[in-house]
């Protein structure tokens, strides 16, 4: 372990004389609280290092005492269903005070139910399950040799409870040395972890948000943004998509966000049901928050931390998501730190590097085969937090750049309460073509073709509006009217979902099938009706409308004879009305 | 702790709101100093940055009249602590926590830091309790909580200061009950009237006992603004969190801190980001926001009212934006309902509250309150909507159902948002259902068979 002697500090950056060999991005801990930092700069003798805590009471004199290690995180059983700070120390648990204070430490251990999968003399490539942990609550986990271990097993503990950081797996690596494994290890938070081989995406994560979904799905290791102003719900979207997407485990991170938001989640959480398997959604999340007044530093690691934790649980063969709230508020500490070590500034006084910083994390979303051979994914689902909501500015752009789905919230559906407030034209999924195939096969083949009708329908209706400001609504001819009123039903029949209404908040694709069955074929009776003679305003007056514009919200997932019932009395409906006009 | 440490003539330089000095003593980031020039007077300042040799003080006044060889500079050892104690309701302060009132000094019980320190987010409580305050637009459309953060938007001759005066007199849980409140008023930068309108009205309504005062006048040196805030805050959280109030903050303007802040940072010579504002106000400003909220098994709260003044009225200038990133919502006034006599002028479109959900429905307020507010909102949207075809096209030309919509969206207006006196919720959702039977039934998506057939068929039939 190397030594330095602190010798300027300003703010959370430090510059120290070093009396041995540092690395970059190496962690070091400072001072009599050990308060934890990274080196992020070395210039002959001097070291710089930014502090992850608050500096208050740092002097010239302090001691600078390397780890010798890359800033790394421990990963292991104990992570499901807990909440943590920037760099994966524990914010819940019994002795803790009300405030964050500095120097606070790692999860103290604890003991988890284990379940040998190995034998001795088996021999275990890197990443390999060498045990099972089943809790008494929550969901089986395995227990993983890192990645950059392998060799021949020489023993292991049997079944029983034991302390998720005693060794309990001794190989022998091929150069002929002992490696101690426990249940959990350390991995360096700024390196992404190893995969067999990355895969083609297949197959959606599915949301439960229809707008998402239905019309701009995002696949299983894709990576989506969501950009919005301030008040357009990003956070209530995330929320819902953590709350309602049928991944295994769900990585949440709040990053520069508010406390009492993070409240609510846990609050929330673990009352609520995850619809996939029933189990209390807790159970399946983890938590990263570091709210928008802890530490400014911590908020840059808390991204890393993140993505770490989620690969991790890609490598036992899951499925995971990583929501990030919000990416903007992490490029804002990049920012700070860049100013307060004098780089030149780039475009918004964001360092030059920011493009590649933002291209880095988003790679790490992929459905991949894991070193152990099982297939995993990882999605990325980050919030952006454009200033006085305006697309153009660096965080933004960039990101659209690496994205493949983009969620844009507005401020005019916002305003109107209506939410998911995603802008059916701004927004775009690259995804679609991939997952044209998986609702063939989930029974719905002509999503592809209603998807379409839809956001066509939602174009003409953005033109036609236009139009009507200046000849007036009535002036327009009646097939025009009748596109105005069936865009009005996809937006308020279907795209509008409540994340508050216990029956709507979550819609299966087999809900969300007959949803769009049921709107199109409305379209298409009116397009007929009115071919054959009908009147714009009878359409209008139909009961049967109002039947469409509410079934999502009355009719949940166990009612699905209700739409079948809507779709009779709606054929019926036409039926009286063309009998009515002959 | 090393208190009473003094360093004379060690001074090197003096540059804007910095001071250079030999270092001559062992001290750490962040302390607190006191400057003393030639006149006596001390000024507040921390050590914000140290090296080898030297250390760099920040004068938290101003540096005027200080010299190199007279000024005297006071290590306190610590950072900046401000002393409190029960005695502190009723009692005004100026912004950097001296008594101005010409009362007694305070008996302090405890030394807070005036930074305070981040609420572990896993021992905050969920805010969730309704405050009714008796405006119909907050209480029924943007409903405020306890422990939540809800700024206003204003602009620079719009009644906001008439509105939190109000919601400071009026608020009060549902069924009555207040329990152990207390006011702190935070003037940062506000003239004089500003703040004796404040003392008046809470005297008037029997308050001023519960009151906390502090005044930063708009005569008073502009970087003691940064700390004006801080001071009040330390003092909210003594009140809600160990004597166990709910305590109602207001904060008048934070326009006039965020000048501060640039001010301050310019003369830093830091590199600004949007328009001259450092890059770091959003986590500045987050450092004072984030101070409201309720913690866990401890009975008080702390809400925060903050207002601001859009400068030009544009909700997009940095400060607003900032600010509507970290609070829970925003309530925005509006000058062109304001102009044409509506009282409280309250924009509700932009207008939100995020913490309304947990606070409202059922065992709450009343079941049928998100679905009503949720209607009302997509009525008067389509409304305004509405209003601005009719402004090109002219009403003629707009179909029935349209002019159903501006009609209700000018009873809105008119009969909803306008109001003299304090409303309970039963009569602004009294208010809300009368409204909605303007439309036709139809229309109403965002209520259910049973909500309409129970609020708009039959009380009209009766």
């Amino acid at each position: 372990m190397s030594h330095a002697v602190l010798n300027w500090i300003g703010g959370p950056v430090l510059r120290a004389r070093s009396e041995g060999q540092f690395h970059i991005n190496e962690a070091v801990t400072v001072g009599e609280h050990r308060l934890l930092g990274e080196v992020i700069r070395i210039e002959q003798e001097q070291i710089v290092v930014q502090v992850y805590e608050d500096t208050s009471g740092l002097r010239p004199g302090d001691h600078v005492t390397g780890s010798g290690l890359p800033l790394a995180v421990p990963l292991g059983p104990g992570l499901l269903g807990n909440i943590f700070d920037g760099l994966l120390r524990p914010l819940a648990h019994d002795d803790d005070t009300v405030y964050v204070q500095p120097g606070m430490y790692e999860l103290p251990a604890t003991r988890f139910p284990f379940e040998p999968l190995v034998q001795p003399g088996q021999r275990l490539g890197p990443g390999a399950p060498f045990g099972r942990v089943t809790p008494t609550q929550g969901r089986t986990q395995l227990c993983l040799i890192p990645p950059d271990v392998q060799g021949k097993v020489l023993s292991i503990a049997g079944a029983g409870e034991h302390a998720d950081n005693v060794p309990l797996c001794v190989l022998e690596t091929p150069d002929g040395q002992h490696r101690d494994i426990a249940m959990s290890h350390r991995w360096a938070v700024r390196r992404s972890r190893p995969v067999a081989q990355r895969l083609a995406v297949s197959g959606p994560m599915l949301t439960g948000q229809r707008v998402l979904d239905a019309l701009f799905p995002v696949a299983r290791g894709g990576k989506a943004a969501l950009p919005g102003g301030f008040g357009t719900g990003k956070t209530v979207l995330q929320e819902a998509l953590a709350k309602g997407c049928d991944a295994d485990i769900i990585v949440y991170v709040g990053c520069g966000e508010r406390g009492n938001e993070m409240a609510g989640v846990l609050h929330e959480f673990p009352q609520l049901e995850d619809p996939q398997t029933g189990r209390p959604l807790m159970e399946r999340t983890v938590i990263i928050a570091n709210t928008s007044n802890m530490p400014v530093a911590a908020r840059e690691a808390s991204i890393y931390t993140g993505v770490t934790v989620a690969e991790y649980f890609r490598d036992q063969g899951l499925h995971v998501a990583l929501m990030a709230d919000s990416t903007s508020r992490w490029a804002e500490a990049l920012r700070e730190v860049s100013g307060r070590l004098g780089e030149l500034p780039g475009e918004g006084g964001y360092p030059s590097y920011l493009s590649s910083r933002l291209a880095s994390f988003y790679e790490r979303a992929a459905r991949v085969k894991t070193l152990a051979g099982s297939e995993g994914s990882l999605t990325i689902i980050g919030a952006v937090s454009p200033p006085s909501g305006d697309f153009s500015e660096p965080v933004t752009t960039h990101t659209k750049r690496y994205v493949r789905c983009l969620w844009a919230l507005d401020y005019a559906r916002a305003h109107a309460r209506f939410y998911p407030a995603v802008h059916p034209l701004q927004s775009y999924s690259e995804d679609v073509a991939e997952l044209e195939a998986w609702w063939q096969t989930a029974g719905n083949p002509e999503w592809a073709d209603t998807r379409r009708r839809f956001l066509a329908l939602l174009e003409q209706q953005t033109q036609l509006e236009r139009m009507a400001r200046i000849v007036g609504k009535d002036a327009l001819p009646p097939p025009q009217q009748l596109t105005l009123l069936c865009a009005e039903l996809v937006n308020e029949g279907f795209l509008r979902q409540s994340s508050l209404s216990p029956l709507d908040r979550f819609c299966s694709p087999r809900r969300q099938s007959a949803m769009m069955h049921l709107i199109h074929r409305y379209i298409e009776l009116a397009q007929q009706a009115l071919a054959a003679g009908t009147e714009v305003e009878d359409l209008q007056d139909l009961p049967i409308l109002r039947r469409l514009h509410r079934m999502g919200e009355e009719l949940g997932e166990d009612n699905l004879a209700g739409y079948e019932a809507i779709g009779t009395e709606l054929e019926s409906a036409f039926a009286r009305l063309a009998k009515h006009n002959d | 702790m090393r208190p009473n440490l003094y360093t004379t003539g060690n001074i090197t330089g003096i540059h804007g709101p910095l001071l250079f000095l030999r270092r001559t003593v062992n001290v750490g980031l962040n302390e607190a100093v006191e400057v003393y020039g030639a006149d006596g007077k001390a000024r507040q300042g921390r050590i914000a940055a140290l090296d080898d040799d030297s250390l760099t003080v920040e004068v938290l006044e101003s540096t005027d009249g200080l010299s190199l060889r007279e000024t005297r500079v006071r290590f306190l050892g610590e950072p900046l602590h401000f002393a409190v104690g029960p005695d502190i309701l009723g009692r005004i302060f100026n912004g950097v926590g001296k008594v101005i009132d010409g009362g007694p000094p305070i008996a302090a019980q405890h030394s807070l830091r005036i930074d305070g320190l981040a609420i572990n987010p896993a021992q905050r409580a969920q805010p969730q309790d309704f405050i009714e305050t008796g405006v119909s637009a907050i209480d029924l459309m943007n409903s405020l909580v306890r422990g939540q953060k809800l700024p206003i938007f204003s602009g620079g001759g719009m009644p906001h200061e008439r509105l939190a005066i109000e919601i400071a007199r009026r608020a009060r849980l549902r069924g009555g009950g207040g329990g152990d409140f207390a006011i702190v008023f935070v003037g940062i930068g506000v003239p004089y009237h500003t703040a004796e309108n404040f003392r008046r009205a809470m005297e008037n309504s029997g308050a001023l006992a519960h009151t906390v005062m502090f005044l930063n006048l708009a005569s008073d040196s502009s970087t003691q603004r940064l700390l004006t805030p801080r001071y009040a805050l330390t003092a909210a959280e003594y009140l809600a969190f160990v004597e166990g109030r709910h305590v109602l903050v207001i904060l008048t303007d934070m326009t006039n801190y965020c000048e501060a802040l640039r001010e301050v940072s310019a003369s830093h010579g830091e590199v600004p980001s949007r328009k001259g504002y450092p890059g770091y106000m959003y986590s500045d400003l987050a450092a004072l926001y984030e101070r409201a909220g309720c913690i866990k098994h401890r009975p008080g709260s702390l809400t925060q009212l903050p207002i601001l003044t859009m400068p030009a009225d544009d909700i997009s200038h940095p400060i607003p934006d900032l600010t509507g990133y970290i609070t829970e919502g925003q309530i925005v006034l509006d000058r062109n309902l304001d102009r044409s006599g509506v009282y409280p002028p309250i924009k509700v479109l932009p207008s939100l509250s995020r913490l309304m959900k947990d606070g409202i429905g059922a065992g709450y307020t009343d079941a049928d309150h998100p679905a009503l507010s949720n209607q009302l909102y997509a009525a008067y949207a389509r409304a305004i909507q509405v209003r601005v075809l009719a402004s090109v096209v002219g009403v003629d030309g707009l179909p029935e159902l349209d002019r159903q919509y501006l009609d209700f969206g000018a009873a809105f207006e008119q009969q909803l948002l306008q109001q003299g006196q304090g409303r309970t919720l039963e009569e602004s959702m009294q208010l809300g259902w009368t409204l909605l039977r303007r439309l036709p039934h139809s229309e109403l998506h965002r209520l259910s068979d049973a909500q309409i057939a129970a609020h708009i068929t039959e009380p009209a039939n009766a």
